[in-house]
Parts: C-alpha cells; sequence; structure tokens
C-alpha cells in the first residue's frame, strides 16, 4: 500500500510529459507541413482542378469546361509528337549516361594516384548550373566556327545547324544532358563498386573465374542495388530536365526538343493556357508517380526474398 | 590490394603469371586510354570557352579558329558585369540560395526530430504524408505556385523566389534516417539527465549528425544556386533575376554577336562555384556516394 503512492505519483508526471510530447511534436513539424501543403499538395490539387477549366489568367475566374482540355490534348497532333520526345529524350540520356557512367567508374575503380582529381573533374559539371552548361555548348555546337563543327569538318562531315535542324537538335541535347550527369552517377557506381567485398573477388579468382566472369558474376549482381537506385533517380531527372532545353532550343526546333516539362512551361507562360498546361502536368505527375511505385514495389520485393 | 593480389598467384604456374602480365597491361592501356577521353571531353570544351571569352567577335568567328587569343580582350569580363547587371543578380543568388536553404533545414531538422523520437499516436501518418511529397516535384507544381505567389503579390521579389521553395520533404526523410542511426546510449542518456526536446536536439543530435547535415547544405544550396525555372517564371525584371537566369537573358541580349561577352558572363557565373567546389569536393562528393549506396 504505502508503495503504490510513490508510483502514482510517478505515473501523473508521465501523462504530462505524453501531452507535452503531442504540443512539441505539433510544434516541430507544423511549419514544414504548412509549407508543404501550400506549395506542394495544394498545387498538385489545383492543378487537377484547372485541367476541366479554361482560364487566360488575365480573366478574373476561369471558365468550367469539363473534360475538354483532356479530350483536346489527347486527340491533338501535338500530343503524340510531345510523348515520343519525352520517350526519346529519357530512353537514351538514362541509357547513355549509365552506360558511360558505370565505364568511368570501372576505370577509375584501378588503383589511381590521382583518383581523387579524376572524380572531381568527372563531377563537376553536374554541379553547375544547367543554363551556363547550355550555353558553352550553344557555343561548342554553333555552326561553321563552333568546335564541333570544326572537327566534323576536319574529318570529312558536312558542317550543321545541330540546334535548328529538326533531327539534330535532340542528339545535340541530349549530348548535352549526358555530358552533365555523367560523372554524378559514376561516383556513385564508384562507392557501389568499392562497397563489393574483396573476398568476393578472391573466392571467384580461386574457383578459376577470369576477368569477364568476375564482372559477369561478382560485380554485376554487386551493383544490383546503386544501379536501380540511378535508374530510377536518372529517370525523374530527366523527366524534370528544363534548363538545358530551354536554352538551347527552346524546344524547337518547331517541336523537336519539346518534353512534356517544357510542354506544361509553354502552354502556362508561351500560350497562357493554365487548362491546357494543367492538363500536361498532371500527366507528368502520374508518369513520375509510376515511376516511384515501381521502385517501392522493386525494393520490397528484393527486401521480402532476401 | 596489392598484396591480395600478389598472394593469389600460384607461384607454380609460371605460364599464367605471362598471361596475367599481359592482361593487367591492356587494363592499364585501356585505363589511360579512358582517361585521356575523360579529360578531352572536360578539359577541351573548358579550355575552348576559356579561351572564347578572350576573344574578340571577328575572332571568335575566324575559322581555322585560333588556340589562343591573339589579342586577350579583358573588357569583355567588364562588359558581362555591366550588362547582365552581375553585381545584383549576385546578391539576389545569394540572398535565395542562403535564406531558402537555411529555412528548408530548420523545417527539415525540427520535423526530421519529431519523426525520429517523439513517439505520439499519429506520427506514421504524419511521416507518410511528408513522404508524399517527394513524389510532387517542383515542375508539376510550377503553375499553381505562379498563381499563388502571384496572388499575394510577390512576384518579381526575392520573397517570391524564396517561399515555395521553403518545404521540406527530401531533407526531412534523409535527415531523418540519419537521426535514427545516432547511437541509441547517447540519447538515451541525455532523456536520463532530464533534457527536453530542445536540449537534446540542440546538444545531443546536432552535433552527432553534423557530417549528414554539412552534406545535406552542400547539397540544398547547390540546387537552390542552380534552380532555373521557378526564377525564370516568377521574375521579369533584370533586378530580380538570379544568375542562372541573368545568363541566359545576358545571351539572349547579346545573341551571336558578342560571344566573347556571353562567355565571360558564363565564367564569372560559374566560378564562384567551382571555387567553392574545390573546397568541400571531397566532403561532397563521399557524402552523396555514401547516401546512395547506403540508403
Amino acid at each position: 500500500m504505502r508503495v503504490g503512492v510513490p508510483n502514482r505519483s510517478a505515473t501523473a508526471p508521465l501523462l504530462n510529459v505524453r501531452g507535452r510530447d503531442a504540443i512539441t511534436f505539433a510544434m516541430f513539424v507544423t511549419p514544414n507541413f504548412l509549407a508543404i501543403g501550400l506549395f506542394s499538395y495544394w498545387p498538385l490539387f489545383r492543378n487537377f482542378l484547372l485541367s476541366f477549366t479554361y482560364w487566360d489568367m488575365i480573366a478574373p475566374e476561369p471558365i468550367w469546361v469539363g473534360v475538354d482540355n483532356w479530350i483536346e490534348v489527347f486527340t491533338s497532333t501535338t500530343f503524340p509528337v510531345i510523348f515520343r520526345n519525352t520517350f526519346t529524350f529519357t530512353t537514351v540520356s538514362v541509357g547513355a549516361t549509365l552506360v558511360f557512367a558505370l565505364g568511368a567508374a570501372l576505370l577509375l575503380n584501378q588503383p589511381l594516384r590521382a583518383r581523387d582529381i579524376v572524380r572531381a573533374t568527372l563531377f563537376a559539371p553536374a554541379i553547375l548550373p544547367g543554363s551556363a552548361v547550355a550555353l558553352v555548348w550553344t557555343f561548342l555546337l554553333a555552326p561553321n566556327f563552333g568546335l564541333v563543327s570544326q572537327a566534323a569538318v576536319a574529318v570529312g562531315f558536312p558542317t550543321v545547324r545541330y540546334l535548328n535542324d529538326p533531327s539534330w537538335a535532340m542528339p545535340a541535347v541530349l549530348l548535352v544532358v549526358v555530358w552533365r550527369r555523367v560523372g554524378y552517377d559514376a561516383v556513385i557506381f564508384l562507392a557501389g563498386l568499392q562497397s563489393i567485398s574483396k573476398d568476393l573477388y578472391e573466392a571467384a579468382r580461386v574457383d578459376g573465374a577470369n576477368a569477364w566472369q568476375r564482372f559477369r558474376h561478382v560485380t554485376i549482381p554487386g551493383l544490383g542495388p546503386v544501379a536501380f537506385f540511378l535508374l530510377v533517380t536518372s529517370i525523374l531527372a530527366s523527366f524534370q530536365s528544363f534548363d538545358v532545353i530551354r536554352v538551347m532550343t527552346a524546344g524547337g526546333p518547331v517541336i523537336a526538343t519539346r518534353t512534356l516539362i517544357y510542354q506544361v512551361y509553354q502552354e502556362a507562360f508561351g500560350a497562357f493556357n493554365a487548362g491546357r498546361a494543367a492538363v500536361y502536368a498532371t500527366i507528368l505527375f502520374g508518369l513520375m508517380l509510376s515511376v516511384t511505385i515501381i521502385q517501392i514495389r522493386m525494393v520490397e520485393r528484393r527486401v521480402t526474398y532476401e | 590490394m596489392s598484396n591480395l593480389s600478389a598472394r593469389s598467384i600460384p607461384e607454380r604456374i609460371p605460364t599464367s603469371r605471362v598471361t596475367r602480365n599481359l592482361a593487367n597491361l591492356a587494363v592499364g592501356v585501356a585505363f589511360y586510354a579512358g582517361l585521356a577521353i575523360a579529360f578531352l571531353v572536360i578539359g577541351l570544351p573548358t579550355y575552348w570557352v576559356a579561351i572564347g571569352a578572350l576573344k574578340a567577335p571577328n575572332e571568335i568567328y575566324t575559322v581555322p579558329s585560333t588556340w589562343w587569343p591573339l589579342q586577350p580582350q579583358w573588357t569583355n569580363f567588364s562588359k558581362a558585369w555591366v550588362a547582365a547587371p552581375f553585381p545584383i543578380m549576385f546578391a539576389n543568388s545569394l540572398t535565395v540560395t542562403i535564406a531558402s536553404t537555411a529555412a528548408k533545414l530548420v523545417n527539415a531538422i525540427f520535423c526530421a526530430y519529431a519523426f525520429a523520437f517523439i513517439n505520439i499516436p499519429g506520427r506514421t501518418v504524419a511521416f507518410v504524408a511528408v513522404l508524399g511529397a517527394l513524389m510532387i516535384p517542383e515542375e508539376v507544381t510550377i503553375l499553381p505556385n505562379y498563381l499563388t505567389i502571384s496572388s499575394l503579390g510577390y512576384i518579381n521579389s526575392v520573397s517570391g523566389l524564396i517561399m515555395p521553395t521553403v518545404g521540406s520533404a527530401f531533407a526531412t526523410f534523409f535527415l531523418r534516417q540519419a537521426f535514427l542511426a545516432l547511437p541509441r546510449e547517447v540519447l538515451d542518456a541525455a532523456k536520463v539527465d532530464g533534457a527536453g526536446h530542445l536540449q537534446t536536439l540542440w546538444h545531443v543530435v546536432l552535433p552527432l549528425a553534423q557530417p549528414v547535415l554539412a552534406t545535406l547544405v552542400l547539397l540544398t544550396a547547390v540546387a537552390r544556386w542552380n534552380d532555373f525555372l521557378w526564377p525564370l517564371v516568377a521574375t521579369s525584371q533584370a533586378t530580380t533575376r538570379t544568375l542562372p537566369v541573368g545568363v541566359y537573358f545576358l545571351f539572349n541580349q547579346e545573341g551571336s554577336t558578342e560571344w566573347g561577352v556571353v562567355l565571360a558572363g558564363t565564367i564569372l557565373v560559374v566560378a564562384p562555384i567551382i571555387v567553392l567546389f574545390l573546397m568541400v569536393q571531397r566532403h561532397l562528393v563521399e557524402g552523396i556516394a555514401s547516401g546512395a549506396v547506403k540508403g
């Protein structure tokens, strides 16, 4: 009985602590929740609402038009082109980046005195503003006097107005996007390579595996998680690529380099059609969400089966 | 490494040592060839831009190009400095980067601490709500945010550039992971000593999480400094632009007639980042790499 008294007085402040915890929790998370709510969730919802309206952003109110914008977008001749551009842009930029990055990482994984300098040099383009990088390449790709053009002429190719040529503009933009991203992915691949246990290589060697077999059966499986991470982040980054396209081609010539993100910008701030911009933004969101969901599923599956 | 491989070659099979040496030679050649290409792909463009920034207009259009400027035009830099105008854009970029990074990080630190250490009912739901925002990229929100900021009257202002960027989903998630990985005993000791949440956060969690915080500050600051889409749509006057947008308008202004000035401007934009990068590159590169491999 006497023991129960201090026990009871110990539980009383405990409840207070819980109450105070709830208040502290609320104070700690509220500012972030307000910011996220106002500038992430609300815009997502508002895009969806706007996609059912016509609005030039000058008239006081949007006009409700139902699914007209959606029908207009899906039946337009522009949409397939933009979809194809986005598909080409994403697959080629992600594929080329990952292949070159893996190559660079394998080279950098050799014992080398100046590895840090090489690694930093490769990485540097990734931290520069995309607009500055795009300007540099606009200069390098300039017709006639550009470095690329002069090199092409020197080996017998005709000079091309790369950024104004419908069949060259996309490759030119892709070159720059890949150039900018390779070092970043390579650094992460390199970290992945270095996290593979040396014992595995040793064991494979003892079993008589040659260099290719060691690469195939030790390196590739060992890099799996990192490669998957890079694949997903590169796809998402390519959907968000805007600055390089804006500066180098402005989506042109005509619409040869217009991707989904560029189309959102174009409809909103070029054509002042909020409804159609919202349709394209919602599609872009749907695509990125699907990629993320696939990623979560894959990661879950790997965790369960391991 | 070399010790290991040396030990692994069985001494009694000399032929395998010969093939092995040949293979090593091939790997070595491929390695240095690859290295040379990598330096060429990055070094040559860099050099070309550097000398281009010092050339007079007529020299730039001369084919074949000169590999050293005939008469270095240092005035290209002063022209770019005035035409952009650089001082005010530099101030804008600096203000936006610092304010936005600070606000984002403060939001993330408090939010991540709450998710990691304050156990209340409904915490998981709140955490999932923040995670969900990870899937809403800035690009998708650009038009509604423009409408919001414009109805608040902050278009063409530094505040308007900062406001939509202060929320933090990625940094919160990233920091929560880091906080949860901190040694449990130290945190429990703080609790036993009667430390409140603010004290624990300030005296225990933040000092322990310093390396992660440093990486996060760098990543956030670089992303803010380089931001292009939002400053492009949220400003229409040179006086409120940031550098990445400013240099693009310098190109639009001077166009293809004054490439030397445009390149000089580009160098002015890139130089501060390169200097900062050289100072922190080891930390930044390793932070990104380890974050990706562990996460």
